[in-house]
């Protein structure tokens, strides 16, 4: 936390000087986002002290600054939610950076967001940001980063990004009362560190990006702690949560081709502990305007691969994802996301159901259904999830 | 040898006249073709020069029983003369979908490329530009209404001059189009400037016309009309773009449209 506020107050510093320099045009911007969200898990909780029903709210305000004709700016985003599960209950700044852009090249300092990847249900390549794991299902939501990224954009090689990432943030997890959560209830202050440093080791990574006609691509190395804890049994049955030092090299490339999107993801992670590959591959085709009225149906396949074997923490180790994107391209932005993955060496299923629209011009509803089905005792990680399927159903304001 | 010549000489002026017949044709239907395509690359080059722009646009919606709602976007736009424009587009309004942004590559010949920046996980994704019939945002623009006029895009046909305008029949060279053919009044008096399209749709019957108001001169050459309105016959659905705040000041490069540009954009 002092490390943040350092951090605001060098901002702070940054903004004070380019105020001075740059007389000319200021523009601010605030946004805040109001949720209310219900949860229902409506199968019987499998280990004590789990609830049924969540309600939930959750507040996201927004503020930026920019001048410099834009090329300079300060950028804010902070995130609360308030919910039945402790753990859940939780606050974050997402993004609190500045940037500076100039010519070929482009600067951000602070807490930021990235996103690497292609792969529309699992995200291997994506290692910048620590997963909000208590927020979401699906690992899209994302705590803020502190870093110095730099971007340089050449003329014909492509797009390299630097990033200078100087503190680790761990994951957090369900508590007692959660669902989603294992049999043990795991504290984020339980799991330790390989390195010596713990959470001020000083990590970095590099990126590069690369398009030509048809075809995108993207290679990345990360050197750090590790994003995901490891799990270790030892003989006698007790679990050791760690965060291990890493090397991650991940490539992801996508071909455009009509309306086909062909993808690739894949990381080779080599830690002390444990070395393993891991791949995803799929397409994504677009049936567009199918009625001349705007109706899309997108129809997605996605093979995923995971060395590590039942030991995947996400447990896509050997699965196939199929799933179809519906957009209305109405008004309202009614869109509908259906899916399924399902193991390929077992009965192992999860069904997953994601609609949203717009009503009046600043409000949203989100309603969402994740289905564990035929869970097969054998997987170590997702039998503990077996009675978590739920309904979702959330309202947002836009002030 | 006399008559055979005489014979000859017929022959000869016959096919002669009747190269001249089809020549005429000929030159006939090459001037209809050849005089949309000059009236093109007219109102082509009189908009060359413009560089780099930047401008508000507000898109009005209007259903059928008049039910109207808003978005709001900010679209940049780089002039390349080698190969199509390049373009920014980023959303401000839905609140919900603020920030969201598209940046795109005409190409004069093939697809474009283009990206989409979706703000709330920070990723940006590499789009299909297939989809040229499908409606924009909900709207009745269809995307390739709103893609960079190359003149490449199309076969031209002149139709007729009435007083200053001049209108062009223009048959999409994309089979992917949603039209069979457009019909673009082009105004000569004002740098070619375009007064109004009708669309046909593929069973050639008329969908859409879309009329060019309030136009206003920029730098003594650019003429830009601040709305645009756009009727569906078909569905009797309506949408008006209104744009504001040209600034044509702004000089761009090709680093303010980058996939690092379009998640600044974004921000």
């Amino acid at each position: 936390m002092e490390r943040i506020l350092q951090m605001i107050f060098m901002l702070s510093m940054f903004y004070g000087l380019g105020q001075n320099g740059e007389v000319k045009k200021v523009n601010h911007d605030v946004e805040l986002e109001l949720e209310a969200e219900y949860r229902y898990f409506f199968d019987e909780a499998r280990f004590d002290g789990q609830e049924d029903h969540f309600l939930s709210f959750a507040l996201q305000p927004e503020y930026s600054v920019s001048w410099n004709k834009g090329y300079e700016s300060i950028n804010l985003q902070g995130f609360f939610r308030l919910d039945r599960d402790d753990e859940r209950t939780h606050w974050d700044i997402r993004e609190l950076y500045y940037q500076k852009a100039k010519g070929n090249w482009e600067l951000n300092v602070g807490l930021k967001k990235v996103y690497w990847g292609v792969i529309e249900s699992n995200h291997l390549v994506d290692i910048i940001n620590q997963t909000d794991a208590v927020e979401s299902f699906d690992g899209e939501e994302k705590l803020g980063q502190p870093m110095a990224q730099f971007s340089w954009i050449t003329n014909n090689f492509g797009t390299f990004d630097f990033f200078y990432l100087p503190y680790h943030r761990k994951r957090t997890f369900a508590g007692a009362s959660g669902r989603l959560r294992f049999g043990t209830i795991i504290n984020q202050d339980d799991l330790g560190y390989e390195s010596g440093a713990a959470e001020w080791r000083q990590d970095l990574a590099v990126r590069w990006k690369y398009y030509f006609g048809i075809f995108d691509i993207g290679l990345s190395h990360f050197y750090g702690n590790g994003r995901e804890p490891l799990f270790v049994f030892d003989q006698a049955g007790n679990i050791n949560a760690f965060y291990p030092v890493i090397n991650q090299t991940g490539l992801e490339a996508q071909v455009t081709h009509d309306a086909f999107l062909w993808k690739l993801e894949s990381i080779y992670r080599n830690a002390e502990a444990q070395s393993f590959f891991a791949l995803a591959a799929g397409f994504e085709y677009t049936f567009s305007n199918i009625d001349g009225n705007g109706l899309d149906i997108g129809v997605l396949g996605e093979y995923l691969y995971d060395e590590r074997g039942e030991l995947t923490l996400n447990a896509l180790q050997s699965d196939f994802f199929f799933g179809s994107r519906i957009a209305f391209n109405d008004t309202a932005d009614t869109a509908i996301l259906i899916g399924g993955i399902a193991d390929l060496n077992s009965s192992s299923k999860i069904f997953s159901l994601e609609a949203s629209r717009r009503l009046g011009s600043t409000w949203t509803v989100e309603a969402e259904a994740r289905i564990f089905n035929s869970i097969a005792p054998s997987e170590l990680i997702l039998s503990n999830f077996e009675n978590d399927s739920f309904f979702r159903l959330s309202i947002s304001k836009f002030f | 040898m006399f008559t055979l010549n005489v014979n000859h000489t017929t022959m000869r002026k016959s096919i002669l006249t009747i190269m001249a017949f089809f020549g005429l044709i000929l030159i006939y239907a090459q001037t209809a073709e050849d005089r949309g395509l000059q009236i093109a690359i007219a109102a082509e080059e009189a908009d060359l020069g413009f560089e780099s722009s930047t401008v508000e646009l507000k898109m009005i919606l209007k259903n059928k029983n008049g039910q109207t709602s808003e978005r709001s976007m900010t679209t940049r736009t780089l002039e390349l003369t080698e190969d199509g424009d390049k373009s920014l587009i980023v959303f401000n309004s839905p609140k919900d979908v603020k920030g969201t942004a598209t940046l795109t590559y005409t190409h004069k010949e093939g697809s474009d490329d283009q990206w989409l920046y979706l703000p709330s996980i920070k990723r940006v994704k590499r789009i299909s530009s297939n989809n040229k019939s499908g409606p924009f945002v909900g709207s009745e623009f269809a995307y390739e209404d709103l893609s960079s006029q190359e003149v490449e895009k199309y076969g031209y046909k002149f139709l007729e001059e009435k007083g200053s305008l001049l209108l062009v029949e223009q048959d999409p060279v994309d089979p992917k189009s949603g039209y069979t053919r457009r019909i673009v009044t082009y105004n000569k008096d004002k740098g070619y400037r375009i007064e109004k399209v009708e669309f046909y749709d593929r069973k050639n019957a008329l969908l859409k016309t879309l009329t060019y108001n309030d136009y206003r001169l920029y730098k003594n050459k650019f003429w830009r009309a601040a709305t645009f309105n756009m009727v569906n016959h078909q569905s009797n659905k309506e949408t008006l773009l209104e744009f504001s705040n040209y600034d044509f000041g702004v000089n761009f490069s090709d680093d303010d449209f980058s996939q690092v540009a379009l998640r600044r954009a974004g921000n």
